[in-house]
Formats: C-alpha cells, structure tokens, sequence
C-alpha cells in the first residue's frame, strides 16, 4: 500500500472526524428526545427535586481541565518530552476518572436518595439514558487513554513519530468534553432554572 | 404511443372501477373528501401532462438514437447546455408554486375545527374495535357511528392501547388515534346513508378487521335514535331470552365485567363495547359481519377464530377456562338475549 | 500507514493467516473485490427470501377472505419483507458495487481500511442471520419494518419477535456505519493522482452522498432502537404511555432516519445509471455538475421532509404546510436529474442490450414513482392516500422499478469486469421484459386499489369492496416477476462458469476500472494511474493512448493482509446481540469478546514489516 494519501492527512484522523460528526447525531438524538419529553409524565421526583448543581459543576470543571490537560500531553509528546506527557497523561486520565467518580457518586444518590431510577418517570429515563450513554464514552476514554499510558511506559513505544494515536484519542477526548458542557447546560441548568417551564 | 394509450384506458380504469365501490375516495359523499378529491384531480392531472411528455420523450430518445446496424453515426459530443438546464430547473418551480396554493389553502380549512359543531363524537380506538362516545348527549355506542345529515360534526380521537386511524373514504380522509395525544377532525355528510369506514393504522393481529359504519340520519331520525340509545336495556320476558340474561350476568360467565348493559346493575364494564342496544345494530365485532342470530353464535362460541388476537377471546372467562366454557345452548340463549336489545 | 502501532508489552503470539487458501482465503480476506462479491451474493440471497415473503403475501391477497396465511404469520410477512428487502437486500447490493467498483473507479489498490471493510460483511452477514433466525426462534417481527410505537413495547407484543428485529437492526446499523465511514474515508484519502472531485464517476460521487446520508442517519435509528430496547429490556419509559410518553417520538426519530433512508436506497441506483447510460449512448454525460449539485441537494432536502410520512398524525397546519412545501421541492432536482439522463441519450449512438434496457426502466418506472410522490406531498389529499395501497404502489415503483431495476443494471453491466465472462444477452432481455411486465401489473394497479380505499397491511378484505380483480391481476404478476428473477439467477449461474470471454474492455467504457484486466488482479493498478479528465480513460483512448508498458512488478505491490479479527468482532457482537434477547449474561461475554478481539485486531502485526 502507498503511504501517501489524495489529501495528505492520515487516513485515521479522516476516520475519527467522520466518525464524530455521526456520534454529534446520536447524542442530539438522545438530547432531543430528553427536550420532548421534559416536563412530560408524572412530574416528581423531577429536575429540580435531584439536581445537585454546586457538585456538579465540581465535576464538570474537572472534565474541562481533563482537556486542558490533554492538551499539555499532546504537546509534550510532539516535543518527545516523554516525561512531561506522562506526568500529564495521568492527570488527564485521573480527571476522567473522577468525573466518573462524580457520576457514580451522583447516580447513587438520585436512585437511592432520591429514588429515581429510569423506571420511575419519563426523567428517570430520558435522565439516565443521556447522561449514562455520555458515561460509556468517558469510560472508553479513560480506558483508550490508560492503555497509550500503559505503552508509554515501554521504551520508545511512545513518541512523536506516533503521536497520531494520541491524537485522535485527545480528539475524541475533547469531543466527549464539548458534548459534556451541551449536556451540564440543557440538562441540568436548563433543568433547574426557575424561570424555566420544567 | 403505445404507452399514450395504454395510459389513457388505465385512466379511464380509475375513474370506472373507482366510482361506485364501498370504499372509493371519488366517490364522495362530503365537503371534505370532496375537496380532497379535487386537489388529488389537480395533482393528478398536473402529474398526468408531466408523466406523458417525460415517458414519451424517454422512449422516443432510446428509440430514435438507438444504434443501428450498418451505421457509421457517431454520438454527438456535448458536456450539456446550461440555458436548457435552468429552464428545466425553473419550469418545475413555477408548476410546483401554482398547484401548491389550493393544496395549502384547504390544509388550513382542515384544520379549522368547527366552532359550534352539530354533534361532538369522541373516538375510542381499541384493540380491533371503535368506541364511540357523545358527551354531550350522554350515549355510548360501538362500532356504528350515528351523525346527522349536513351537519358539522368534531371528532376527538383518543386511544388508551396502540395506534389506530379514523377513516371514512366517502367523508373525510384520515386521522391517526395516539395515545396520549388528543387528535381532532371535523367531518360532514351531505347525504344519508350507510358508508363504510376503517382502521387505516397497523393495530395488531386483527388490524384488518377493524372496520365501522358511518350511518347518516336525517335529523328527525337521528334525534330518534338517540333517544332510543339513552333509554335503559331491554329486560327479556322470553324463557330463552331470559336465560340468555341469567348467562349474561352470572358470575360463572363474567360477561358484564367487560361490557356495559345500562340499567342493568351486574354490567358495568368499560373494557368491551357496550351492548345496551346492540340488538339495534347492523354489524357485529366492528363490522365485520350481519347481526344474525347464526352470526352472533358463532361469535359467542369462538371469538378468536373470527377475529384472531382478540381481548375477549383471551382475557374472557368462558374462553380462558374450559370448566366454564359455554355450552351450545348457553351459546343460543345468549345470543337471542343479545339480539333483544334492540 | 503514517504511525507505527503501539507495542503491545507483553509477548503475545497474533499470527496473521499468511497466503489462506479455500474457505480460510473468503473468512480471512481482507480484498475489496472478495468482499463485495461476498457482500453481493450474500444481499442476492437475502433478497430472494425477501421475494419468498412477498409471494406469500400476494398469494394470501389473490382473492378476498383467502386463509392461506394466518393473520399473525401474515404481518410477520410484511414486517420481514420489508426489512429484508430494504437492509438486507438493496442496501447490501449497493454496498456491494462500493467494495467492488469503487476503488477500481478512483484508481485505488484497495479501501482506506480493509479490515474494517471485511468487518463489515462479517457484521451485515450475522446481522442478516440473527434477523432470518427469527423465524424459526418462535416468530418474527410483526409490527410493520417502521415499527410504531407502542405496539412494539412488551405491553403490547411480549413474543421475541421484535427482540429480533431490535437487536438485529442495530447490529446490520453496525455493519452500514462502519463500511461508511470507510468509503467516504476512501472517497477522499486514496483518489489517483488528479482525480479530483469533479473528476470522480457519477456512482462514486453518489456512493459518497450515499455514505454521508448514512453515517448521519443511523445514529438517529440506533437511538431509537436503544430506546425501544432499554424499554423491552430494563423497562424504561421511552415508548410506555402510560408513564404518560408520546408514541409520535419514535415516529419522529424513525424518519428523521427513515427519510434519509430513502435516498440511501435509491442514489447508489441513480449512480449506476449514470454509469450506464453515458457508456451505451457513446457520449459524456450531460450537465455532470448538475447532476452532482441535484443529488447534494436531494440530499440536503432528505433531511427536512420527514414529516410527510405523518401528515396524518396531526401535527398542526403549520408543520404539514411546511413539509408539503419541502417536500415538493424535493421533485425539482429530482426532475433535474431525470432530465439530465435523457439530454445524456440525446443525440447519442445507444446500444440496445440489457443494462440499457434496465437504465431506460429505471427511468421511466421512477418517474412514476416520482410523480406519485409528488402526489402525496399535497398533505390535504395526502389524508385519503396515507396508509392505503397508493403508498405501496408509490414506494414500489421507486424501490423496486428504480432502486432494484438500476441494481440489475449495475449487475449485468459489471458483470464482464468482475467475472472475466460476458453474460447470455438473450437471457437478460428476457429477464428484463419479465420484470417491466410483471412490475407494471403487480404495482400500478395498486394504485386504483388504494383509492378505492384498501388499506395497507391487511390479511383479508370483503368481497364486497371490489377490490379483488386486481389484487388477482397483483398476485398473478408478482409470480412474473419471480420468474424474471428465475432467468437472472439460471443466466448468471450459467454465465459465470461458462460464459464468453469478455476481454477488459467489452462496452468500450469510460472509467478507470475498464482500463484494467477482467477480472481485475488483486492489486488492481499496477501503477496508479495519473487521471488529467472526467472519463479519463475514455479521453486517452480518443487520444490514442492505451497501454503503457510498466516498470512495475506485481510482487513489489504491498497489499492489505489478511486476518482473523474482523470477522471474530463480528462475531462476538452477534453473540451480545443474541444474548440481549435471551440470557444478559451472555450479552456480556460477547461484549467482552468484542473487546478482546478489538484489542487483538489493533495491535496485529503485519508479516512483512518492511511494508510500511
């Protein structure tokens, strides 16, 4: 096979943008359909009844910072400091995690606490449908990101020469980022706001 | 022109064979399939010109530039010709702008419900059947739906189960029955009579065989029947009719779980239609057949072969249970006590 | 390949198949033409049961109050028809044409990604398995292919049936999405040198609407298929009405997808006639950007007309005012299109052979279809056509005289190049004419049926609607088109083994893959051939170029390898999306399966290093 390609970019990167702009579509699906039905069916324990916003915005800083610190790792690795871009490779992948942390945390609450489960109302379950699909991906992330780490700790199996499969992790990752602040703001502030039919 | 003519006679096909059949959509009977079935003639006509000169002109292409034998003619060589390809952009816009006003205008008049209606039915779609209540004149009926002739008539539909649709052909075109979601239409016959009508969404099982009449009564007529539906059941004198009665309302048969005999206090069921005056009714099980004695038994006896996937037919005492199963003769008493109400 | 994969750190042995022969050679390949000849035969199959389905349910129909079929096994017909028909036969088929044509049109060796290309055969096949397997597993889906809500829900159909058709639509949305994402990766990243966009042929440009559409479209479907089966599953409230959900939220999402859908079936068609027609009438085809912009747009409207599918659901004056007009608009490109092939005609020398013969019925029969769908974009008159017979006539025209008609086509006018054989012209006409007739009897005179008020997807009807003598004429002439159907397979059999020698060049063609042997060797170009013009191979042979000696040798040539991996994912997801339906339990071996091998297939090495 040729290496060279019609445009010049990698064929993968290609992949990774097409593929995204078809998750773009699933997760406005999974939007869509929690904004027709809000405010639909019985009404308690509803938005406002659960939503912790100060505990939330905790984690939603942290999952901002994650990219940031992606960011950081990236650059690091372009300039083969493969030191520094572990250091912040593991911060970017303990920020995932605690964000995590956070959602198992606030799930456990609700369902308990609470007691929403997706059985309970349409919330429930328009609620934990979006919110538990944006956890899977945060999970792959995590887990996409510890494996490049896990590598990393083998010699010469990282550096800038293959700095495309950082990328597109760290593409995906922002990714999964931006779609958390569509969710935190239609979600949950959208959600609790007086003046706001909920 | 072969294709010209074979055209014609499909034409003339529609326009034959449609006219007088139960169910046709030009053959109406109201303003509103009146008017739908103009603004199809418009289409269709319009689709009609565009239809005839397209095929043609494929057909007279592949024809006349055909490769011939013994021929040197070279294809001629051209990329396209962008005046011919904005007209032929711009024609369809101008065709598509002038036919959509009629269309657009008659889809709000649609919509416009009535503001003082004649009668207000409120449709219950169920699983293979039509209930029909008139709030306002404090009767329930199934399956024959009474409207007076000339009259604006709203129609709420509502469903507690799957997804029904309200059609008449001859008075109006369709309306879907969601749950949850209060959908209304207006309908309007101008002449009395019988028409048939049909569930026009996938249901389940039985989806084909549910069906309902539409009966349209002069107002006198109408005035007498609903009179007629308020008044309480009929109470049976006849031996056999009166044993039909004691079937009915036994405990053992459970008959009146489900269904509704007014006056009657063992039958207070909302479930299956109501039977104050089904005697009084054209068809049985939604339409789907006379109401004879012969009919009315062999329905009784095994619902679920006439209409498969019925709720009667697998929720009914009589017929989950083969200790209660209804005997031959309970059968006929049963039927002839139905048939009383008239 | 520009990156080097991660090391796995730990010594584990990945061998990679080396030089797999036999049945090993079909599972473990990894070549585009191997695959789309699997796709093709597999999708070919798959759409005769679909014709099975529909045989039964004209031979119920041929007359009124028939008990052939059961009413039950009857709307099991028409549900698996149609999902047969439209995901495991026509999209299928198209793909087919992808994997094959595709990278022999841009002057590609083969797809950007090969092995996510032989996963998804592997996935569309087990996915096409789980759906067929219905059938014996205790019934199939019966509540129609668009699956409304609530009669999907288990309140309402607590069988296994739509279990089947749940998790099998989202596994064959697995398959679609990713041989999408290859194609258009492949459409922009391994064109020849200078064939730029507007030197692509017209089914590759369609192809690449085709798989955009796609990729855009089926996450829509998958979520509402999730949602469906969180509800069928762990009893989630999206379709239960009552915890007080709108059942109109599936019809929504079904053709914010389901729209979309349609072009997806009917553009690869467009694309091969656009093939066809410029090749027989010995001429460019006329007003190629046009034809490039109309289906660009077609594709743009696909996504703002879903509504017309649910004028009748009452969505307000407002909403079906705006839908009418949407969706008439749609018919201006459309008839620009159609205009556009027969300016190609025009003036040309046209052979008068099958894929002629089949491009031509496309035309006309889409036409039909077309004006019909035009039709029912008038949303007022639109509330007498809605749900009755007019619709099947209307979608069959464009489906199966257009969509299925401009497959034939693609497959009799490829036929040469893939197998090396020409086919039995005589033969072919014959098959042509019995489908035209057998068409044009079973779906027009669905058309007076429906306004003679005959609803769709009814087991039975009276006697006394008169709606029996064409549903006889319909039931005698769907056996026709079996017949039609009967000749292609006989001259296809017969052809591939002991047909003609074709030669590479049989039709005089235009394209790129013409330029090349019959069948094509597996590495396709032996030098990547320079493209200086749309029809480039067509403009050097007017020039007097055609064969250029090569320095290269084949052995030289770096292909894509064969493996395992992509068929054991494939694998592994069918067995989650059987345990899904049966036992979760076993859903999550299979997904740990899926996982394992993903990790396998990421980090297989390659048997010559030097490759890269």
């Amino acid at each position: 096979m040729s290496d060279e390609t019609t445009t010049g970019l990698n064929s993968r990167k290609i992949l990774m943008w097409v593929f995204l702009g078809s998750d773009c579509m699933f997760f406005a699906s999974l939007i869509g359909t929690y904004l027709i039905y809000k405010g639909m069916g019985a009404s308690h324990p509803g938005p406002s009844d659960v939503f912790d916003i100060p505990t939330t915005s905790v984690s939603t800083f942290v999952l901002l910072m994650s990219s940031m610190s992606m960011v950081f790792a990236y650059a690091y690795l372009v300039r083969d400091n493969i030191k520094a871009f572990r250091i912040w490779m593991v911060s970017t992948i303990i920020m995932g995690a605690t964000f995590l942390g956070f959602q198992i945390f606030e799930f456990s609450e609700f369902y308990f606490h609470d007691h929403l489960s997706p059985q309970t109302n349409l919330f429930g379950t328009t609620f934990y449908a979006l919110t538990g699909t944006h956890g899977i991906h945060v999970t792959i992330g995590v887990v996409w990101l510890g494996i490049i780490f896990y590598s990393s700790l083998f010699r010469n199996s990282v550096s800038s020469k293959t700095n495309l499969d950082l990328d597109l992790a760290a593409l995906y990752w922002h990714f999964v980022d931006i779609v958390w602040i569509v969710i935190f703001a239609v979600v949950y502030l959208f959600g609790t706001f007086r003046g706001f039919p909920s | 022109m072969k294709k010209i003519i074979s055209l014609s006679i499909v034409f003339l096909l529609i326009v034959s064979c449609g006219k007088d059949l139960p169910m046709s959509t030009f053959d109406t009977y109201g303003p509103i399939a009146e008017e739908q079935a103009f603004i199809f003639s418009i289409i269709f006509w319009a689709g009609m010109v565009v239809l005839v000169a397209v095929e043609a002109a494929i057909i007279y292409v592949y024809f006349k530039y055909r490769r011939r034998k013994n021929s040197n003619r070279k294809a001629a060589q051209f990329h396209g010709n962008t005046k011919l390809e904005i007209l032929w952009t711009i024609l369809p816009v101008v065709f598509l702008a002038i036919v959509s006003v009629p269309a657009l205008s008659a889809i709000w008049n649609f919509a416009t419900m009535p503001e003082n209606p004649a009668v207000v039915v409120n449709v219950k779609g169920h699983q293979y059947w039509f209930e029909f209540q008139y709030p306002d004149l404090h009767v329930v009926t199934a399956n024959e739906l009474h409207i007076p002739v000339g009259k604006q008539v709203l129609i709420n539909l509502d469903s507690n189960n799957v997804l029904h649709s309200f059609w008449i052909p001859k008075i109006a075109g369709k309306t879907d029955i969601i749950p949850n979601q209060t959908n209304q239409m207006w309908i309007q016959a101008d002449h009395t009579g019988l028409y048939y009508g049909q569930c026009a969404e996938f249901c389940g099982e039985s989806h084909a065989l549910m069906r309902f009449r539409v009966i349209v009564d002069t107002d006198e007529d109408f005035a007498a029947w609903i009179d007629h539906q308020k008044t309480e059941a009929y109470v049976p004198n006849d031996p056999l009719e009166k044993e039909g009665y004691t079937i009915f309302m036994s405990p053992k048969a459970g008959c009146g779980g489900c269904h509704m005999i007014h006056g009657s206090k063992k039958a207070k069921g909302r479930i299956g239609p109501n039977l104050t005056h089904v005697g009084s009714r054209q068809h049985l099980a939604a339409g789907i057949m006379e109401n004879t004695q012969d009919n009315l038994r062999q329905w009784i006896k095994d619902p679920g072969k006439i209409k498969p996937g019925n709720i009667m037919a697998s929720q009914g005492a009589v017929y989950m249970d083969p200790n209660k199963a209804l005997t031959d003769s309970e059968v006929i008493a049963l039927a002839s006590y139905l048939q009383s109400l008239k | 390949m520009t990156t080097i994969p991660l090391k796995l750190p730990f010594k584990i042995n990945l061998s990679r198949p080396v030089n797999p022969t036999g049945i090993w050679d079909w599972i473990t390949t990894t070549d585009h033409k191997k695959i789309g000849v699997l796709y093709g035969v597999t999708a070919f199959l798959m759409f005769i049961t679909g014709g099975i389905e529909a045989l039964l349910i004209r031979t119920q129909l041929a007359g009124p109050e028939m008990k052939i079929i059961a009413p039950e096994v009857y709307n099991q017909l028409f549900t698996m028809h149609a999902t047969t028909m439209i995901f495991l036969g026509v999209m299928p088929l198209s793909a087919a044409f992808f994997n094959y044509i595709i990278p022999l049109q841009i002057g590609a060796r083969d797809v950007a990604f090969p092995r996510l290309n032989a996963f998804s055969y592997w996935t569309f096949l087990f996915g096409a398995l789980i759906m067929k397997s219905s059938w014996f597993l205790g019934g199939s889906p019966n509540a129609g292919w668009f699956g409304y809500a609530p009669i999907t829900t288990t309140t309402f159909n607590a069988g296994h049936g739509i279990d089947f058709w749940v998790v099998g639509l989202q596994v064959l949305g697995v398959a679609s999405l990713a041989a999408s994402f290859n194609f258009i990766v492949t459409i922009i990243n391994m064109r020849a040198p200078g064939m730029s966009f507007m030197r692509l042929p017209l089914f590759t440009w369609m192809t690449f609407i085709t798989a955009i559409l796609l990729v855009l479209a089926f996450p829509v479907i998958t979520v509402a298929l999730i949602e469906l089966m969180l509800d069928r599953t762990f009893d989630f409230n999206f379709f239960n009405t009552s915890a007080g959900a709108n059942p109109l939220l599936w019809q929504h999402l079904f053709w914010i997808f389901g729209h979309p859908e349609v072009y997806i079936l009917i553009l690869p068609a467009m694309g091969i006639v656009s093939e066809i027609l410029p090749t027989f009438s010995k001429k460019p085809i006329f007003g190629y950007a046009a034809m490039v912009l109309a289906a660009a747009f077609i594709a743009f409207m696909g996504w703002l007309v879903w509504s017309h599918h649910m004028f009748t659901t009452g969505l307000g004056p407002i909403a079906n005012s705006v839908f009418t007009i949407t969706t008439m608009l749609i018919a201006v490109p459309t008839g620009v299109k159609m205009f556009n092939w027969i300016g190609t005609m025009w003036g040309g020398n046209i052979e008068f052979n099958t894929p002629t013969l089949f491009s031509v019925g496309f035309l006309s029969m889409f036409l039909i279809g077309g004006i019909s769908g035009v039709m029912h974009s008038f949303s007022a008159s639109d509330y007498q056509q809605q749900d009755t017979y007019f619709i099947v006539a209307h979608l069959h025209y464009v489906l199966f005289g257009g969509a299925i008609f401009g497959i034939f086509g693609g497959i009799y006018y490829w036929f040469p190049k893939i197998t090396g054989r020409m086919y039995d012209e005589k033969m072919g006409k014959l098959n042509f004419w019995l489908m035209f007739i057998g068409q044009n009897l079973t779906f027009f005179p669905m058309h007076f049926i429906g306004m003679q008020g005959m609803p769709r997807r009814i087991f039975t009807y009276d006697a006394n609607m008169g709606w029996a003598f064409w549903n006889g004429v319909e039931t005698f002439s769907a056996y026709v088109i079996a017949f039609g159907v009967l000749f292609f397979m006989i001259n296809m059999l017969k052809s591939w083994g002991n047909g003609p020698k074709a030669g590479d060049d049989p039709w005089d063609g235009r394209t790129l893959e013409w330029s090349i042997s019959s069948p094509p060797p597996v590495y396709n170009f032996l030098d990547v051939p320079k493209v200086e013009a749309l029809d480039d191979f067509w403009v050097k042979k007017q020039k007097g170029i055609t064969k250029i000696k090569s320095k290269t040798k084949p052995k030289d040539i770096h292909l894509p390898q064969a493996s395992y991996w992509p068929m054991l994912v494939a694998l592994g997801l069918t067995i989650a999306a059987y345990g899904i339906i049966y036992n979760l339990v076993v859903c999550g071996l299979g997904i740990a399966m899926v996982l394992i091998t993903v990790c396998a297939w990421s980090f297989e090495p390659v048997n010559e290093p030097d490759a890269h």
